[in-house]
């Protein structure tokens, strides 16, 4: 890192000891690190507003081209109404990412502001937490996202309330210890010996450590609140049939899959993998660039 | 003595654990359903909804205790359960407990078999990525565990369905024995036929985490100092793996185990739906989609102790092999 990359083939020792050239055109870590973070909000910002970029032409009843495979003009293939299944498929992604986006966030704030609680007033609250915590990691994660689902009436909301309250115990359990490691910290009780007032500690020793924490945690709570969204719509739970969510898309091929229509369901969900991962990768990268606990590997 | 003694306290603590568990799940679940803004008696009467006058709806609201507070209804359906009656299944016109016993027993063969593949070829896998960290196995198998983690359970089987079912017609297409034979004239072959792309689906997916975290932790083991030390004695990496790594992998590796009961039923859910294998999966999404509020709480239940049971297993699987928290205390 300490190399510039303007300065053509200068030679540096590389960590496993061998003399490694550094040409123009290579890129250090850190600076690679943040170029897949740009790819990958590129890609989500893509993701999120291809529907609207895309326009409804391909969603119109088109028979004549009705169950094509995969070809130059429709990528994806259509289906058995003559719809291009890849402006289906980014109208579904862009929708089930705005639900996963709305109820990981949710969940995130749920997660940090409990665990917050929990190590900052003790006692009898952070016994019931972590009880708590403990009686939501007893059930099946699909199990609980059903039954709050189904309680709240299903539907869109009741995909994003399901989600939202089933996600937060991971993210509160780090942000509860990372508190609490905080607060036993000698810097902390000695900034609080110098009379300091407890605000200023928030504001200058423990947010600092907490903010990572947070948008690390959030961004890789997507994934799981995107799968699981997608699952819930899946069976049948989750969104409206009408949306053109990607588990409403896989649902309904289910029903032509018999025939050998098979871009109906392979397509659709491999796009949902993709942007599934790229949370992963983000989440991966950003941790690396933003938290000094953990080595970049 | 002693041994029988602390056997007997494991088993008192264990249990008193699960019956708290238990009520925590009922009242949370209680006070879930009761917020809801379904109405019982309407996903009671269902489609008979317009030849139901009101009146017969209030007759009906104070026969059920409808009327009553909160509590007092809790205290009645609690009391119910405490007996062993979960009520009676709305969809399946049968008693909770027979319907989830019934299922049960079906989903049982796949979720054993893709609980006992997961787990070993994710052990395997992790052993042989984590010996030779950096080398293209090891690339291979963090790839394919990474791809499968993030990969839509319901997904997988589509494309298996798609590709053994539809395509090859290897596999049968659908359910858990040929359509139209009664269950006693299906053979062992049939029933295996009919359980081999579920449980392949809910193992290839369930290997991932296995995996990784075997991986992980072998890496650690042979970098520690007593790894270098036999390596300086002339052990091969082989001997190494075996006599240092398995034994120290093994321990978390049980603990994933057991807690991978709980993404195991899950994943039965949705690889059940694509299959329309009848078993628990496939019980719970009915229940849910058509509010049948007994066998859905049933369910929930159930599935409450079934993880518990995956969690305990691996406690008891710890006493046997380790000796350090041998039970007793008294390994010499």
């Amino acid at each position: 890192m300490s190399q510039s990359s303007t300065t053509p083939a200068t030679t540096t020792l590389s960590s496993s000891g061998k003399v490694a050239r550094i040409y123009p055109w290579q890129m250090n870590r850190r600076q690679k690190t943040v170029l897949t973070i740009g790819l990958c909000l590129g890609f989500f910002a893509l993701a999120l507003l291809g529907g609207r970029i895309i326009g409804d032409a391909g969603l119109s009843t088109n028979l004549p081209s009705r169950n094509q495979a995969p070809s130059l003009a429709h990528p994806f293939g259509t289906d058995w109404l003559g719809r291009d299944m890849l402006t289906r498929t980014l109208h579904g992604l862009s929708l089930s990412l705005w639900v996963g986006l709305l109820a990981a966030t949710f969940s995130a704030v749920i997660g940090a502001a409990l665990g917050t609680i929990a190590a900052t007033i003790g006692g009898w609250v952070d016994t019931l937490l972590t009880w708590c915590i403990d009686v939501f990691f007893s059930l099946p994660h699909l199990v609980l996202l059903i039954m709050i689902a189904f309680a709240v009436g299903g539907g869109t909301t009741g995909v994003i309330i399901a989600v939202a309250c089933t996600h937060w115990t991971g993210l509160a359990r780090i942000i509860r210890a990372e508190v609490l490691q905080l607060r036993s910290a000698p810097y902390v009780q000695l900034a609080a010996q110098f009379g300091r007032s407890p605000t200023w500690i928030a504001c200058e020793h423990m947010l600092p450590h907490l903010v990572p924490q947070f948008l690390v945690g959030l961004i890789l709570l997507f994934p799981h609140a995107i799968l699981h969204e997608a699952g819930l719509t899946f069976i049948g739970i989750g969104l409206s049939p009408h949306l053109p969510a990607i588990g409403i898309i896989l649902a309904e091929s289910m029903r032509y899959l018999a025939t050998g229509y098979w871009w109906l369901a392979a397509m659709p969900g491999a796009a949902l993998l993709i942007a599934v991962k790229l949370f992963d990768v983000l989440g991966e990268h950003v941790r690396a660039l933003i938290d000094p606990k953990t080595r970049q590997s | 003595m002693q041994i029988a003694s602390s056997i007997l306290r494991f088993t008192a603590r264990k249990l008193l654990r699960l019956l708290i568990l238990l009520g925590a799940v009922a009242v949370f679940s209680f006070v879930l359903i009761n917020l809801s803004p379904i109405d019982p008696v309407n996903a009671y009467i269902g489609a008979d909804m317009l030849l139901i006058s009101p009146e017969q709806r209030a007759l009906i609201a104070t026969r059920w205790g409808l009327d009553q507070p909160m509590t007092v209804r809790f205290a009645r359906w609690a009391e119910q359960i405490l007996q062993g009656n979960l009520g009676v299944s709305i969809i399946f016109n049968q008693p909770v407990a027979t319907v989830i016993a019934d299922r049960f027993s079906t989903s049982l063969a796949l979720m054993a078999t893709a609980w006992i593949l997961s787990g070993a070829i994710g052990f395997v896998l992790g052993i042989l990525a984590g010996m030779r960290e950096g080398s293209l196995i090891d690339r291979a198998i963090r790839l394919y565990a990474y791809t499968l983690a993030s990969s839509p359970t319901f997904w997988v089987a589509l494309l298996l369905l798609i590709i053994f079912s539809v395509s090859l017609k290897w596999a049968p297409f659908c359910c858990a024995s040929p359509p139209g034979l009664l269950p006693d004239q299906v053979t062992i072959t049939q029933r295996l036929q009919h359980l081999i792309l579920p449980a392949i689906t809910l193992s290839i997916v369930g290997v991932a985490n296995m995996a990784l975290h075997t991986r992980q932790k072998l890496i650690e083991v042979l970098q520690s100092e007593y790894a270098l030390f036999a390596r300086a004695q002339g052990e091969s990496i082989w001997g190494l793996v075996q006599n240092h790594g398995i034994r120290n992998v093994a321990l978390p590796a049980i603990t994933l185990q057991g807690a991978a009961l709980s993404e195991l039923f899950g994943g039965a859910v949705l690889a059940e739906q694509v299959f329309s294998y009848p078993g628990l999966g496939q019980a719970t999404v009915q229940a849910a989609i058509r509010s049948d509020v007994p066998l859905l709480l049933g369910i929930v239940f159930f599935s409450a102790i079934f993880v518990f049971v995956g969690n305990t297993l691996a406690d008891l699987a710890y006493q046997v092999i380790d000796p350090r928290i041998r039970i007793g205390g008294g390994a010499q």
